[in-house]
């Protein structure tokens, strides 16, 4: 057990170290970017519908609130954007409390429809409002290359280099809820409420902190996403294809497992590049095939995603014939 | 005011369909408990259907709708066999995975298969034009797709209400277990209640086709606003469905003319959040 | 010496049903009390209003000295009111020993600490044995007595077991009687919902009967089952106390 847990920590840092070194074109790291940024946005997510089972189809609105809040505050009153994430972080922090109040007693079925209608909700709104954009969209002032800038026009390394701290966050934020009495108590939560409460686990309050928690996280991920690509609109940020995304890299890996999202996003952003690539003008459809064929076929045959499916062929393996 | 009444008239039209659509999906909730995500993809689905009907058969779209509705029904029952039933026994979230999946599945497949392209219905031997009831201008082809939605809903009611196999539904929606010692095949009545409530969703679809541009994402909208007007009339109240949809239908409608048409759903979106919140049997649903 | 536990007046209506009405009892420190009844007669109910899982729609619920009425569930069994299940609620996926640790957890927020704590009551009530096995697949009899080990894990004053004697056999059956003898003799209070009347009787020091939402007895168990209008709505003949 104790060399098992160190070993992936080992393994992961050591293959996200080798990736750019083997791998260095501008096109490889932008998908070693996607990937990490992806696997930390399932990660967040992964926190409230993987261990609290809050299953939400509306985290981008969380990515949204993160993207624009840091780009508003730095073109309106020039603060940097490394403040304006913190800040982001805050203000979604809040706005999944306000949100998980109301919602949280409503069954899963009621619960994941509300957040879809949230996130559209949102979305339309922004997109609407020419106080934030609107339509247009926001553009980022480019500033000189620094990390006190948080723009670097040279080289993606750098913003390698970011998302991997991200995603290490997003993981040390799981690892450590996992290994604490919140962890035990979201999976007491995930698996009867009822029973959980008539010992003493009070299961709004830790519903809404997984939820402060994640949409954080999800919202640092959104500020990145805005320092990397310099423009920011509605559609790109606040859809429900988003959404969709992120939650499936987390069902696809593992829902309530810790690298569970990494081994979805390892998957999805490969084969969304391929699709794309492969079949051109209309590889929207087909890599919308594949992930609803993949959630299908999870759902139906290993509910918990790639990190089960690893687990029974290791029990496979392991015993002896 | 006329603006007003045609505002509401045409909501009605709408909101007619869309009760129809909705019966079929708060059918299958009340009668198995389970929420059919891709429900707006199967619209989609009856939409293309009704369009190569026309295109590749020359088939009339409103002489379609009988087709399209047994497509469908078909189409639902082998869902229900090869996607729900073997999920019935997971958690919730392997059900809610399902069926969402499903319907991405489909859009991605219509994507594929039909491309992105908008498509509509339509040749001059087809009614067009409006006419005039006082103020108001209705279209003809939104007319004629409302009283067909008009027709089928009492067909559903009928089923539902006076024959036997209508009875085991209602029987098996209220109470599984009672409806098991009654001697009803749950699992028989599971499969009905996908082919009922997909047929349903066939005939609004077959309907909306007559006039309504057909394009992949087309069961985005129509399928969120479908969850309002089943949280609006309350889970597994076919008869809350119907006056629902009717309502959000015109509220809708209402909302573009008071607000920016932009705002149009949002305000239906809201409209959920705050019934769910405050109401949430809605208007007619049990608890 | 005031009652740990004081029901005063609890009304509840439920399911368009007058589930309680009016039903009044105390519990001393270190009783066991029995709550019988028929089917229908609105003991999970009562259970549910003292609990918190119910709000009563009249009537107040007193917990060493405290108003607790309207408390969440939660919070009870901060206070140290924890209730079983008459349906096992055990959480399936998770084994025997994270079950009982959700428990211990209350008191012991460290995992580590928890965990021993955990241990302890799985081999207090004789799971030891079964501490790695996933909750679902254990024995009813297991998981009712997991139940329970993961209500004592939370060290309670008061334990309210919800028919935990039913669908045992007899021979478990008298285990789960030790055990809740074992308890009392910590200074466990205990109130006990059944219908195995043979069982209650000679178990509890005190007993209340209702009928139709109504309290009709209170009483020792001798007294109670000489009382007419229980013999008439529940008992059917003259019930003898076994020894």
């Amino acid at each position: 057990m104790r060399l098992g847990s160190g070993l992936p920590l080992l393994a992961l840092v050591a293959a996200a170290i080798l990736y750019p070194l083997l791998f260095g074109s501008p096109a490889a790291i932008n998908a070693g970017v996607l990937v990490l940024l992806f696997a930390s946005l399932g990660t967040a997510w992964n926190l409230l519908g993987g261990y609290a089972g809050q299953i939400s189809f509306g985290h981008a609105v969380f990515f949204g609130i993160g993207s624009y809040t840091s780009t508003i505050l730095l073109k309106e009153a020039g603060l940097s954007p490394w403040a304006g994430m913190l800040a982001g972080a805050a203000l979604a922090a809040l706005a999944a409390v306000l949100l998980g109040l109301p919602t949280f007693r409503l069954a899963g079925h009621y619960f994941a429809i509300a957040t879809i209608v949230i996130a559209e909700i949102a979305h339309t709104v922004v997109r609407n409002v020419d106080a934030v954009g609107g339509a247009r969209g926001l553009f980022l002032p480019i500033l000189p290359t620094s990390l006190l800038n948080y723009e670097f026009h040279d080289s993606r390394l750098p913003y390698y280099g970011i998302a991997f701290g991200l995603y290490a966050l997003a993981l040390a934020a799981t690892l450590l809820v996992e290994r604490r009495r919140m962890g035990h108590y979201l999976r007491a939560i995930r698996e009867d409420p009822i029973a959980g409460q008539s010992v003493g686990v009070s299961v709004l309050q830790y519903k809404l902190a997984a939820a402060a928690l994640s949409a954080a996280l999800t919202a640092l991920c959104g500020t990145f996403y805005a320092q990397y690509v310099l423009f920011i609109d509605a559609d790109s940020v606040f859809p429900l294809s988003l959404s969709i995304l992120i939650a499936l890299t987390a069902i696809l890996g593992g829902a309530g497992r810790a690298y569970g999202p990494l081994l979805g996003a390892a998957v999805l952003i490969p084969l969304s590049e391929i699709t794309r690539i492969s079949f051109g003008g209309t590889g929207r459809g087909a890599d919308l095939v594949i992930y609803g064929a993949l959630i299908v076929l999870i759902s139906v045959a290993q509910p918990g995603g790639l990190v089960a499916f690893g687990d029974s062929l290791r029990r496979r393996v392991l015993r002896p014939a | 005011m006329d603006i007003v009444a045609q505002t509401v008239a045409s909501g009605v039209l709408l909101g007619l369909i869309l009760a129809l659509s909705a019966a079929g999906l708060t059918l299958i909730w009340g009668v198995m408990d389970v929420v059919n995500f891709a429900h707006g993809d199967f619209l989609m689905l009856g939409m293309y259907a009704s369009f190569f009907g026309w295109a590749v058969l020359g088939l009339h779209p409103l002489a379609a709708v009988p087709g399209v509705v047994v497509v469908l029904g078909a189409f639902g029952v082998l869902v229900y066999l090869a996607v729900i039933r073997p999920v019935l026994r997971g958690s919730v979230l392997a059900q809610i995975f399902a069926t969402f999946g499903l319907g991405i599945l489909l859009r991605g497949v219509a994507q594929f298969a039909f491309s992105a392209d908008y498509r509509q219905i339509g040749d001059s031997s087809f009614a067009t034009g409006s006419f005039a009831v006082g103020p108001v201008h209705l279209g003809i082809p939104q007319t004629i797709a409302a009283l067909g939605a008009l027709v089928v809903s009492g067909l559903l009611f009928a089923l539902l209400d006076r024959t036997t196999v209508g009875t085991a539904l209602r029987a098996t929606a209220e109470d599984r277990r009672a409806a098991e010692l009654m001697g009803i095949d749950t699992g028989r009545m599971f499969a009905l209640s996908w082919a009922v409530g997909a047929g349903c969703v066939g005939a609004a679809a077959g309907l909306l086709a007559t006039y309504f541009p057909i394009f992949p994402d087309v069961g985005a909208v129509f399928g969120l606003l479908a969850f309002v007007t089943v949280a609006l009339g309350g889970f597994g109240s076919v008869g809350g469905a119907m006056l629902a949809g009717i309502l959000i239908g015109v509220i809708t409608s209402v909302a573009g003319l008071v607000f920016d048409p932009a705002y149009k759903f949002t305000v239906a979106y809201l409209l959920y959040l705050v019934v769910l919140v405050l109401r949430p049997q809605g208007l007619l649903g049990r608890a | 010496m005031s009652p740990l536990l004081e029901v005063d007046g609890v009304t509840k209506h439920f399911g368009g049903v007058l589930a309680n009405d009016d039903v009044s009892f105390r519990v001393g420190e270190g009783e066991i009390l029995g709550l019988l009844g028929p089917n229908g007669a609105g003991k999970t109910t009562l259970f549910n209003c003292i609990t918190g899982f119910l709000r009563p729609d009249s009537g107040r619920v007193h917990f060493a000295g405290v108003d607790v009425t309207g408390r969440s569930p939660s919070r009870l069994a901060r206070d140290g009111l924890v209730r079983t299940f008459q349906i096992v609620r055990v959480f399936p996926d998770l084994s025997a020993l994270e079950n009982v640790l959700i428990g211990a957890l209350l008191r012991h927020p460290p995992v580590d600490a928890a965990r021993r704590r955990a241990l302890a009551v799985l081999d207090d009530v004789g799971l030891a044995g079964r501490s790695g096995m996933r909750a679902r697949d254990l024995t009813t009899a297991e998981r009712k007595r997991l139940e329970v080990a993961r209500a004592l894990a939370t060290d309670p004053r008061v334990l309210l077991l919800d028919e935990a004697m039913s669908g045992l056999n007899p021979r478990e059956v008298a285990d789960a009687v030790a055990l809740v003898r074992r308890l009392r003799e910590r200074g466990l209070t205990i109130v006990l919902v059944e219908h195995v009347l043979e069982v209650v009787m000679p178990l509890a020091d005190r007993v209340v009967v209702l009928q139709e939402g109504r309290t009709i007895a209170d009483g020792t168990p001798a007294a109670v089952s000489q009382d007419p209008a229980v013999i008439e709505a529940y008992l059917g003949s003259r019930f003898v106390v076994p020894t």
